[in-house]
């Protein structure tokens, strides 16, 4: 095949130094503070259960996700699409609300048990390992379906018009078409799962049981507000750091790139394989479905009685959410996009631009905010930009997910269109404009509604840099529980879903209408 | 002349307060500036005294706020910190930021108190609650809680204060014998949680039985939901307290507010907001006295370590903590 | 004048030399046995195959440091010669101006050119909806368009049936001849060579020889092409 010389290209090397020293930055000013660091053996504990846990919580996720993908690729039904966007909600929903909307069906006094009772069985207990697992996978499932099902819909339809016309069965069909599709998508889909359990805090403490049930990112914790030694909490971030650095080579390794080739994006209906695979299928989308709408709709629930409880400070502080979840969303898909293309055009040092998208994933927020704050404080009081380091730091922790989303796509467009692009002359501007954007309008949208339901959702350093009155929901859902008035943050934590997802829901539909 | 009216123009923005009151910044913890907690009413009623600008900054939880001292050091721009407790403040003292507040102090405590850094403005026993209605019999000691199967949900010592409190607790009552109570507590606990909200959460949701709170919680239940449900379980061995402190910064550039603020806490207008707003005693008796439930649940002994000797038992009580709870 | 100027490309134990040149106007096929660098060949010309040695010269000039799209010629891929999200008439479009901000002129001169190769009323319709000669039709209207002294054909039409082929054909060499540009085109069939083309580039064996007169050259088959064609193809 044919090659290029590289193109060299300062705009995303300098985004992807800017992003390195994001996130490198702030680590180093707390290393600064630092005295001396040795692992105890506490330490490697939590290594050993952090990477115990994020494994299995990737592993499992994404192995329960294939037939949930396939099934959904395959089938057509009424309410299918309605039924995709809402099981990806659970991503999007803060912690400690997934938390509680899981205890409602597995908890002690929930449903679960309940009826186990009923029933003369011995009840269980959510609390240990299997229940951290179980939260995991209800939150990440959602994402792994996702992306999974991104990868079906990327074989061209004409393709799998050809293994009908070759008389493929489903087990040729596998070995053909969806088992490279897999190769190329799983190892990716893991590690950002397996990334983002690295870093779970909130989930792993309250249904871990104990400590015994201790990770990195508490350690870190514990080493900033416990022990006040910033040295240690910055070598924990970067032993943190290690972790992620080593799982991505592992993963990257794996990989592999897939060229389906391009097709004349033709809706073609593709009939999926009768017999008891159609029941398989269906039994596969109602457990997903139910495993994952019951404990949702236990959030939302607990939340309507609340509804009317909330007191007025909490739509100024959602106002003000949306608009950093807004401004959050534009500025993490324009980074995306634009290192996702370098990335995908081989521009020189895509490696290293590859490594800024990816690294945001495995930082710890806590050692983030503490180092931005450091490097910010002498300068400027910190309340007034606590906005702006919102919407920075939102920018960067969303981004490893949405380069991740878009990169296939982008490389793809590359692969198809590429030399059609560069025979007519097509850059810059006018590229973006008629060939990158509109063929990538659906991973586009799609991560623009996951970026703004992220930052919606995080409380992350702007418990740092906020002052009283410009919390942001997260926020002032916290103050809620923490002044007893549980009633009224349930109501207001429904609104944040509510909010996180209607936002989500908006710019993926945009997405799918832009790309239709 | 452009250039200076230009000038004068972005100082007035910049420095919008420099020609008018003098402000003075108070960091303390997020549920103190809410709009449920003591901070508007404080605020009000110290403005309507002070001629000056009250600003509180909030700093995350209990446990937060010493990292955010020791973080801005004497660079703060904060003149009054709030919200710290003794077991925190003997690491607050060895900083050096905080300056003697010179104040008569605290006649309410059910202690003798004493820190020429650090004020009391309010205090509260820590203890498990319960619902009176599915535990008739709550048990009277760490010893019966732990040969009990009654499940209970506490916070992680780690990142919360009142997780710690229960740590210095067990070691205030049982010494030596701490790892053994814990041993015996291991399977009574449900769960840890990073902090006081998700614990009491936990337990309004059913997960447990005994929540670790304070012995004014129910009282919450009782005054602000008419729900006398709720109780809290008076144990024989004491009751640890938390006293929660202020001190004024040595760095601060507005020193006579400061302490004119530090005096306010523990006048009327401050303390008559505390129990309502906070639901913690406060360090003096208001005028009007306790609200309702304010006096059901009072342990007859206080337990309460000096803050040195909290600082220095801590390391070992967490160890101990960790080990009895890891198996 | 395309001049290839002791052109080597290389890569992966793959080597092809060329050291000819084709005049303006001429129609040349490049055949050759599968695998032997036809499409390298044209690659290189078009710029997305950087050569290891030699240069490539249009009327004198060495166009080896332009960009593809900055080269004096328009190419026909194998296939994806239209973007499937946009028209006809955008894909068209893109041919004139990349930022599609056509002036009103520019916009007849789309449909007039649509028209051109019979595909009227049929600027709205996106490529999904387009039959294979017609996709083939707009990618040509393109390449008309755009009136660069070079056309590259890169076996556009191989899926086509014979009729639609020589229809193709026939049109192509009516663009070509109206711009009077020089016509590369890449064919496995030695039909299509002897309708189409005035001279045959032949690669095979590392060499892509240069263009000799289609008649001569199957009158008086080299050696390696008397193997390509195979006893079936003897004339």
């Amino acid at each position: 095949m044919a090659s290029r010389a590289r193109p060299l290209n300062l705009g995303p090397l300098v985004l992807a130094a800017v992003l390195l020293a994001l996130v490198a930055g702030p680590l180093v000013t707390v290393a600064a503070r630092a005295g001396q660091f040795v692992m105890v053996p506490q330490d490697w504990a939590a290594v050993r259960f952090t990477l115990m846990q994020a494994s299995l919580s990737a592993l499992i996720s994404v192995g329960l996700a294939v037939p949930v993908a396939r099934a959904l690729a395959r089938r057509r039904f009424a309410g299918r699409q309605a039924l995709i966007t809402l099981m990806g909600a659970p991503f999007l929903l803060p912690a400690m609300v997934a938390v509680l909307g899981l205890l409602a069906v597995f908890g002690r006094s929930g449903v679960m048990n309940d009826l186990l009772a009923e029933m003369g069985l011995p009840t269980v207990s959510i609390y240990g390992l299997h229940g951290v697992l179980l939260a995991h996978v209800f939150l990440n499932l959602p994402l792994a379906v996702r992306i999974i099902l991104q990868g079906w819909q990327s074989i061209p339809a004409e393709r799998f018009r050809l293994a009908a016309s070759l008389g493929f069965g489903p087990s040729e069909v596998a070995r053909h078409l969806e088992r490279p599709m897999l190769w190329a998508v799983l190892p990716g889909a893991g590690l950002v799962i397996f990334v983002i359990c690295l870093t779970s805090f909130a989930v792993v403490l309250t249904l871990g049981g104990g400590p015994a049930a201790t990770t990195v990112e508490l350690a870190i914790y514990q080493a900033v507000r416990f022990d006040f030694d910033l040295g240690r909490a910055a070598m924990l971030a970067l032993v943190q750091l290690g972790l992620c650095a080593v799982a991505a080579g592992l993963v990257f390794g794996l990989a592999r790139q897939v060229g389906f080739g391009a097709g004349l994006d033709r809706s073609l209906v593709i009939a999926g394989p009768g017999g008891w695979r159609r029941w398989a299928d269906g039994a596969a989308i109602t457990a997903a479905a139910l495993f994952l709408l019951v404990p949702l709709g236990a959030v939302v629930l607990r939340g309507v009685p609340g509804l009317a409880e909330v007191p007025d400070v909490v739509f100024t502080a959602a106002l003000r959410s949306v608009l950093v979840a807004i401004v959050s969303a534009a500025m993490t898909v324009s980074v995306a996009l634009v290192l996702a293309d370098a990335v995908a055009r081989r521009a020189r040092g895509f490696g290293f631009l590859e490594a800024a998208a990816v690294l945001p994933l495995a930082t710890s927020g806590l050692v983030l905010g503490t180092g931005l704050f450091l490097i910010v404080q002498p300068v400027v009081s910190p309340l007034s930009v606590a906005l702006p380091v919102t919407v920075l730091v939102n920018t960067a922790l969303a981004l490893p997910y949405v380069y991740r989303l878009v990169l296939p796509d982008a490389q793809t467009v590359v692969g198809d269109y590429g030399r059609l692009s560069d025979s007519l002359g097509l850059q810059g501007w006018p590229r973006w404009r008629w060939v990158v954007l509109p063929r990538l309008a659906r991973p586009v949208g799609f991560g623009a509604g996951v970026a703004a339901a992220l930052s919606i959702g995080d409380l992350g350093v702007i418990t740092l840099f906020a002052g009283g009155d410009q919390g942001t929901l997260p926020l002032v859902v916290q103050q809620l529980t923490g002044a007893y008035r549980m009633q009224a943050a349930a109501g207001a934590a429904l609104l944040l879903v509510g909010l996180s997802f209607g936002l989500f829901w908006l710019c993926d539909w945009g997405g799918r209408r832009a790309s239709a | 002349m452009k250039t200076t009216l230009l000038a004068a123009g972005l100082a007035t923005i910049a420095f919008p307060a420099l020609a008018e009151t003098p402000v003075l910044t108070v960091l303390t913890y997020d549920s103190f500036v809410s709009e449920w907690g003591p901070g508007p009413k404080v605020e009000a009623a110290f403005e309507a005294t002070c001629a000056c600008d009250l600003q509180f900054v909030g700093a995350g939880d209990g446990a937060a706020l010493l990292a955010r001292v020791q973080l801005e050091g004497a660079g703060s721009d904060a003149d009054v910190v709030l919200g710290l407790d003794t077991s925190l403040t003997a690491a607050a003292a060895a900083t050096g930021l905080f300056a003697p507040h010179g104040q008569a102090g605290a006649t309410a405590l059910p202690v003798a108190f004493d820190d020429p850094l650090f004020l009391p403005f309010d205090w509260g026993w820590f203890a498990f609650v319960y619902d009176k209605a599915k535990l008739p019999e709550p048990p009277k000691n760490f010893e019966a809680l732990g040969a009990s199967d009654l499940k209970i949900v506490i916070q992680d010592p780690r990142s919360s204060t009142p997780g710690l409190g229960l740590l210095l607790w067990v070691k205030a009552a049982y010494g030596d014998r701490a790892a053994e109570i814990w041993a015996g507590l291991a399977d009574n606990i449900v769960t840890v949680t990073p902090g006081w909200s998700e614990a009491y959460g936990l337990f309004l949701e059913g997960e447990a039985d005994m929540v670790l709170s304070y012995t004014t919680s129910p009282a919450y239940h009782l005054i602000a939901e008419g729900d006398a449900g709720k109780a809290a379980a008076l144990f024989d061995e004491g009751h640890y307290l938390q006293v929660e402190v202020a001190g004024k910064l040595a760095a601060t550039d507005q020193g006579a507010l400061a302490d004119q603020f530090m005096a306010f806490l523990t006048s009327e207008g401050f303390q008559s907001v505390i129990p309502e707003t906070n639901w913690m005693y406060p360090a003096v008796t208001p005028a009007a006295g306790l609200p309702d439930g304010f006096d059901a649940f009072r342990p007859a002994k206080s337990l309460l370590m000096s803050p040195d000797a909290a600082m220095a038992a801590r390391d070992a009580a967490l160890a101990e903590w960790q080990a009895a709870l890891a198996r | 004048m395309l001049q290839l100027d002791r052109v080597v490309l290389a890569q992966d134990g793959f080597r092809l030399t060329a050291d000819w040149a084709a005049a303006p106007g001429c129609r040349v096929a490049v055949i050759g046995p599968s695998g032997a660098g036809k499409s390298s060949l044209l690659a290189a010309i078009a710029g997305f195959f950087p050569p290891v040695s030699g240069a490539v010269r249009w009327n004198g000039t060495d166009i080896g440091g332009l960009a593809p799209g900055a080269r004096p010629l328009s190419v026909l891929f194998q296939d994806q010669n239209l973007f499937p999200h946009l028209t006809v008439a955008q894909n068209l479009g893109l041919g004139l101006r990349p930022d599609l901000r056509l002036s009103g002129t520019e916009a007849m001169r789309v449909d007039a050119a649509i028209e051109r190769v019979g595909l009227a009323g049929l600027g709205q319709r996106k490529p999904g909806e387009l039959s294979g000669g017609q996709a083939g039709r707009a990618a040509l209207a393109r390449a008309l368009l755009r009136a660069r002294p070079m056309l590259l054909l890169d076996e556009p039409f191989a899926a086509l049936g014979p009729a639609l082929k020589a229809e193709m054909l026939a049109l192509v060499a009516e663009v070509a001849g109206d711009s009077g540009a020089l016509v590369l085109m890449v064919t496995h069939d030695p039909a299509d060579a002897k309708a189409f083309a005035e001279a045959v580039v032949l690669v095979a064996d590392g060499v892509a020889a240069a263009p000799v007169q289609t008649e001569h050259l199957f009158a008086n088959p080299p050696p390696a092409l008397r193997g390509y064609l195979g006893p079936a193809g003897q004339i």
